[in-house]
């Protein structure tokens, strides 16, 4: 029956062909757009000449030591000799820790925020998210280094006296008064805190973004709050929360000044992560940084060079993943 | 029968009956709040006995911690005693979830209220504000010695570092709103790459041109400098989130009108969501103010005011702090006027933090109270 219609009305293709809209813009605005773009390209030329300045930097290292720079476990200024091979795990361990602690976290809130809190308490909780993320780094570090440290102590050593048989959490050193210091898991407890207000704001945002529609759906068939969070929500966020938690251990694996103030600094990788000792790459550059001669330079930022191809990695990955998940999709644009 | 009567009575009084009002869906019962208290309570007399009593145990945070995963499993079988499968998984989930906001607003609160009671034996004297620590040695008592020097460093750097961040981050987040192409998606995404960026490259990278490469010494001016490479990709991203949420429409109308792309930016676009932008930028401030280690990279740290920022070693509140306690932790009164400093830092984020809050109130478009009376006097005016 359809055919008729087409039989009836034949259309020649011809005249289909949309009609081409030509606009010239006045001089004014092709400068102003050249600017803007020039202004949009800055980001990439601080990039550049941030990956340009660190490697003219670090040459020197990189000829003396080649990769061996990355596996040594010695960081010697009297005799130049240098290598992040304990600094870069010590690094990572810091970070996964952070993240082990800060993701439930900041994915809870962040649920709780855009799900359950009634509209009052939101605004409250979305500005004190944002709070805790204007707190500057060094607060974050006279904090855990005098109010955290002491009090985690006890906890460190619970941990130590009883769940040993889990390798991490094993004590290999000596027990004294300062056994419990300077640990890489209390270094992990703060940095962690510093990453739940990115996590948690830039999921938030994803979450509220579910459509209505699915949400009212699954409350129509009878879904309990919880279980419209569970079938809607979630997955609707699952590639945007991904992002927002790499984002996260990108902050956690470049953080400096925290974990200077807390860890007592070490150049070998400490696997026990209860018990003193520890160091990440930012700390390291931080804490040597005022008495490096020439060639520890170097070292530093080679070393900073490693950080920023890391963090740069990670960070990229997770704004492609939020870029190409359905619920960034609906972000972007 | 009763309510077709009450109505009937309601219509003729022309008043709304009581059975009409709407009826509210969640309400919270006597019987979830007896739940959720009885868990509580119940939960940390039983982590109290066990753990301070019985079990050889210490420490506050690991008792928290017992306290809370007790507090889960008593309120989950608490639940499951009155309700059904299904009700009790959402109720738990519902307690565990809204947990994580309390815990945040606990630390922010903790971290607020720990730097205040401790800055507070330093901030009592007036000499911590008006006095730099040029003639106080390690062993002075508070009544010597202030912070003066880093609360000048601090502020010329930071209005430096607006000065370059804010025209260039609001341009490219201009770009990346208004002109877009297929340039866009990848500045768009290096740009939120850059926001985690560890704030130390940015000062190796200063201190890589200026000092190792132009010959330069260390000084404020290329804090500045590095300090703005870290709020860049914030103001960016901030702004260009503001400027999509103009309406449509007005640019249109703009358009229609005949303007040119440059005239609607000006005139339509950045002045409608001028207060919101206001927010991005005061928001990076309170993020730039805070930076520690690009600052101690490229500018060190000093005990004495200087007011030159192309010249020479300069104090911020946040190297201030990190000196006092790095190299002189020994001694009390440095770590008395490092929470001290502490505290002004944390008073110009939350002041930063908290004007970013009242301008960035309304939406793009949205007129404030006072503007639309202004508006409103006007029109009777004319």
């Amino acid at each position: 029956m359809a055919v008729t219609v087409t039989s009836v009305r034949p259309v020649p293709a011809d005249d289909d062909v949309p009609r081409t809209v030509v606009s010239r813009s006045s001089r004014s605005d092709v400068v102003f757009r050249a600017v803007l773009r020039m202004a949009g390209l800055s980001s990439f030329v601080i990039t550049g000449l941030i990956l340009a300045f660190l490697i003219v930097r670090s040459a020197w290292t990189f000829e003396v030591d080649g990769l061996g720079f990355f596996t040594k476990q010695e960081w010697i200024f009297s005799g130049n000799d240098f290598g992040i091979g304990g600094v870069l795990p010590d690094t990572l361990i810091i970070a996964v820790i952070a993240s082990v602690v800060a993701i439930p976290i900041a994915l809870a809130t962040a649920i709780f925020i855009a799900e359950y809190a009634p509209g009052r308490l939101r605004r409250v909780l979305v500005a004190v998210i944002d709070l805790m993320a204007a707190i500057p780094s060094i607060i974050y570090g006279v904090w855990g280094r005098y109010f955290l440290m002491p009090r985690m102590a006890g906890t460190a050593d619970w941990l130590a006296r009883h769940l040993s048989w889990f390798p991490p959490f094993k004590v290999t050193i000596q027990y004294t008064s300062s056994t419990f210091i300077g640990s890489p898991f209390i270094a992990g407890l703060v940095v962690s805190l510093m990453a739940v207000p990115i996590i948690t704001s830039l999921s938030r945002e994803v979450f509220a973004q579910a459509p209505q529609g699915e949400r009212e759906g699954a409350y129509a068939l009878g879904s309990t709050r919880w279980g419209m969070v569970r079938t809607v929500v979630i997955p609707f966020g699952r590639g945007g929360a991904t992002g927002a938690c790499m984002l996260g251990i990108g902050r956690a694996l470049g953080e400096t000044i925290a974990v200077l103030l807390i860890v007592n600094p070490i150049q070998s990788a400490n696997w026990h992560i209860l018990q003193s000792g520890g160091n990440s790459i930012a700390a390291l550059i931080a804490g040597d940084w005022s008495t490096a001669g020439a060639h520890e330079l170097s070292a530093l930022m080679a070393a900073g060079l490693a950080l920023f191809a890391l963090t740069l990695i990670v960070n990229s990955l997770a704004s492609i993943i939020i870029n190409r998940s359905r619920s960034g999709a609906a972000t972007a644009d | 029968m009763t309510a077709v009567s009450t109505g009937a009575v309601a219509e003729q009084s022309g008043r709304p009956a009581a059975s009409e009002e709407p009826i509210r869906i969640r309400t919270i019962t006597a019987e979830d709040v007896f739940t959720l208290l009885g868990a509580a309570v119940g939960s940390l007399g039983l982590t109290w006995l066990v753990y301070e009593r019985v079990m050889p145990w210490s420490g506050a945070f690991g008792f928290w911690l017992c306290w809370y995963l007790v507090f889960g499993l008593f309120y989950f079988v608490a639940a499951a005693m009155q309700w059904g499968g299904l009700v009790v998984r959402d109720k738990t989930l519902a307690v565990l979830v809204s947990s994580g906001g309390i815990f945040a607003t606990a630390v922010v609160v903790d971290q607020l209220g720990y730097s205040l009671v401790k800055g507070l034996a330093a901030i009592t004297h007036v000499n911590f504000w008006t006095q730099t620590m040029v003639a106080t040695g390690p062993l002075e008592p508070l009544s010597s010695g202030g912070i003066l020097h880093a609360i000048v460093g601090s502020l010329e750097q930071i209005s430096l570092a607006t000065l370059f961040s804010v025209p260039l981050g609001i341009a490219s987040a201009v770009f990346l709103a208004e002109v877009g192409g297929p340039l866009a998606t990848p500045v768009r995404t290096l740009v939120n790459a850059m926001t985690a960026l560890p704030s130390i490259i940015a000062g190796l990278m200063i201190y890589a041109l200026v000092v190792l490469s132009l010959g330069l010494r260390q000084c404020g001016f290329a804090a500045a400098l590095a300090v703005a490479i870290v709020m860049l990709p914030t103001v960016t991203r901030a702004s260009e989130v503001v400027l999509r949420i103009v309406p449509g429409t007005l640019r249109e109308a703009s358009f229609a009108l005949g303007a040119s792309h440059w005239r609607t930016v000006r005139k339509v676009i950045l002045p409608t969501a001028r207060s919101s932008l206001s927010t991005a930028v005061v928001l990076a401030m309170a993020r730039g103010i805070g930076e520690t280690a690009p600052v101690l990279l490229v500018a060190g740290t000093s005990n004495v005011m200087n007011a030159n920022p192309f010249h020479g070693w300069q104090a911020t509140l946040p190297t201030f702090i990190f000196n006092n306690i790095y190299t002189y932790g020994d001694y009390k009164s440095f770590v008395e006027r490092a929470f001290g400093a502490g505290f002004a830092l944390m008073l110009v984020v939350v002041v930063l933090f908290a004007i970013a809050r009242l301008l960035g109130g309304a939406r793009p478009g949205e007129l404030s109270k006072r503007q639309r009376r202004q508006l409103a006097r006007q029109a009777a005016r004319s």
